[in-house]
């Protein structure tokens, strides 16, 4: 299979000596979703924004379809569609106009462009709304118009900036749903980044974890979650957990790993379903209640945890990013 | 290539004249403040009643005296005000209508700002169009911008006491020429320092720090003749006095307007313009391809 996107030990040092990319490598083959994870000042960003040639890399390689990023962005540009992380529609347009603009940008010509529009409007599902102007639309609407008028040009590689940003569950679903038609239907590759571990979980093939700047891990969710290894165990005892109880839970055959915390024990387990019978009839022989037990299947946070050490929310960023941030969750929610 | 060129700046304008006229509010708030201009000033300080001799003073000189007293008078206004049969409001107003056209193309340069914090800026550098079509359509846009609120605020001052004697087609083709370049040229040096300085407090300081004086150091509200000689020195290389110069010749004097003169000042506001457009242009562009 041809690639998509080819990206060999790409770095970005902002002005000022940020450095967002500290040497990255990675391949987007063609037709899948591509799913870059990671909390805020990750990186991810700064990744799309210069395969989407709106910055340049210090260094390294970054190809789209073979095409050199640096040294032919024009050719590049019209390949790709970016929905930028910023809802920017022209609220005084109507939805029509909005991605009729887009077209004449992208040099549709005229009449494919007519027909291309209401295609897409009705693959959004936003033909009854294409007449009004958009101050009207809802941030799902708006989310959807974006899509709608990247894919106008029929790029053959769409690049999702946190697609669902700040968007309730329920609309947030359906915009995976909206996402996976047109992976389907247009076979148009996609890379999106998010924080959202269910969200590259739900869409992608595959997901790089990314962090400070480093790919920690590439790999289907699967792979990722079975590098990880095996299941958790989670006891919550009515019982002092003791260093005596903790060697005891070592020498379990099958056990690999014990954490104790708040009272709760965890065992990293190989065969938990098995091993967890097992357990409780060893406690009652010891007369030590067991108040809840749970078998825990890793999630791809857990691995995020696992791999860089902490949660993936902390907010950092400049105010001008914190102003777009919230002017995007304003408009999402309406 | 050209047709992409211009069907790219052809979509952008309309999408900024789209934006403009969708929003009438922006017209009224930004014509509030010249058309206050003209109410207060235009009315109360009446520098050609200064000028005026009372009829009871006339009644009773000798015919003579009255002869020559009225000549010299109306030499002292052809001096100052270029036409001894203009009055104050008149010559103020259509000053105006070149600050006006001032204003829209500054603001219509400003206007890149928005873009940037809403992220359409970036939107637009994805796009596979050419940078200057970026900058040139923010340009043509506010200049046309500059038009429509000069225009409305000229139909406004007539029935204000306005009185228009237009010295024929090509002179009033020319003041258009001249608000539209003036418009040019005004959105192209703030759209250079809007690209330039991302805080949007610089960006108003600048704004400020630019268009009051430079209203001042013009003639649109006292003729130039009556300047201190150094202020007339920054008069003279401020597009405000020729665009004002231009409207005043063509809308004002009727047959008394000097062709020749209308051609000259028209000559240098090309001469400014191309400079402030040729250096806001490629400021602009620079601006937009770093990073």
């Amino acid at each position: 299979m041809s690639k998509a996107v080819n990206i060999e030990n790409l770095r970005k040092i902002y002005p000022g000596g940020v450095e967002a990319l500290k040497g990255i490598t990675f391949d987007v083959d063609e037709g899948e979703v591509f799913g870059l994870l990671g909390p805020n000042g990750a990186g991810k960003t700064t990744t799309l924004n210069i395969i989407a040639t709106l910055i340049k890399p210090t260094s390294g390689k970054a190809e789209v379809f073979g095409i050199d990023v640096s040294s032919k962005p024009g050719l590049v540009r019209r390949n790709i569609g970016y929905v930028l992380q910023d809802i920017a529609t022209d609220d005084e347009l109507t939805g029509y106009e909005n991605i009729l603009l887009q077209a004449r940008l992208y040099h549709v010509p005229r009449e494919k462009a007519e027909k291309r529009i209401w295609e897409l409007l009705s693959m959004m599902e936003l033909e009854e709304a294409a007449r009004r102007k958009v101050e009207t639309y809802s941030g799902g609407m708006r989310r959807r118009l974006e899509l709608a008028a990247a894919l106008i040009h029929e790029p053959k590689l769409l690049l999702l900036d946190e697609p669902t940003l700040g968007l309730d569950p329920n609309v947030r679903r359906s915009i995976w749903g909206y996402i996976r038609r047109l992976n389907k239907e247009l076979g148009t590759t996609v890379i999106l980044t998010t924080h959202y571990i269910e969200e590259a979980e739900e869409l992608s093939s595959r997901v790089a974890i990314i962090d400070y700047g480093e790919i920690k891990a590439l790999g289907s969710p699967r792979e990722l979650k079975a590098k990880l290894g095996g299941e958790v165990i989670e006891l919550r005892l009515d019982y002092i957990v003791n260093d005596q109880l903790r060697n005891i839970f070592e020498s379990i055959d099958g056990v690999l790993g014990v954490t104790i915390s708040d009272g709760v024990v965890r065992l990293k387990a190989v065969n938990s379903s098995s091993l967890l019978p097992q357990i409780i009839s060893f406690l009652n022989a010891k007369n030590i209640k067991i108040l809840e037990a749970f078998i825990k299947t890793p999630s791809l946070e857990d691995v995020f945890v696992e791999l860089t050490g902490r949660k993936l929310r902390d907010e950092e960023g400049s105010r001008e990013e914190m102003f777009r941030f919230r002017r995007n969750i304003q408009l999402r929610r309406r | 290539m050209v047709r992409e060129f211009i069907g790219e700046i052809n979509a952008l304008v309309w999408r900024e004249l789209k934006k403009f006229f969708g929003n009438p509010w922006i017209i009224v708030m930004m014509i509030i403040q010249p058309l206050l201009w003209i109410g207060l000033f235009g009315k109360a300080f009446n520098l050609t009643g200064l000028f005026t001799i009372p009829p009871e003073v006339l009644n009773n000189l000798p015919p003579y005296v009255t002869q020559q007293v009225s000549a010299l008078f109306n030499q002292m206004m052809a001096r100052l005000f270029g036409s001894s049969s203009i009055d104050y409001f008149s010559f103020m107003a259509t000053g105006m209508l070149a600050v006006m056209a001032f204003f829209a193309g500054m603001s219509g340069g400003m206007s890149l700002t928005w873009d940037r914090r809403t992220g359409y800026l970036n939107k637009l550098l994805v796009a596979p169009i050419r940078r200057e079509s970026i900058v040139l359509s923010k340009m043509i846009s506010a200049s046309m911008r500059s038009l429509v609120q000069a225009s409305l605020l000229l139909l406004i001052a007539m029935p204000l006491g306005l009185k228009l004697s237009p010295a024929g087609i090509g002179p009033v083709l020319l003041s258009i020429a001249s608000l539209f370049l003036l418009g040019l040229s005004m959105s192209a040096l703030m759209l250079m320092i809007t690209i330039r300085t991302r805080r949007q407090e610089t960006q108003m300081m600048a704004m400020n720090l630019i268009n009051l004086p430079l209203m001042f150091a013009s003639n649109v509200l006292y003729p130039k003749s009556i300047m201190p000689s150094w202020l007339q020195a920054i008069a003279s290389v401020n597009p405000l006095t020729y665009t004002a110069n231009i409207l005043r010749g063509s809308l004002l004097m009727g047959s008394s307007a000097s062709m020749s003169s209308l051609l000259s000042d028209f000559a240098i506001l090309l001469g400014i313009s191309t400079v402030f457009l040729g250096i806001g242009i490629a400021v602009s562009i620079v601006g937009l391809r770093e990073k």
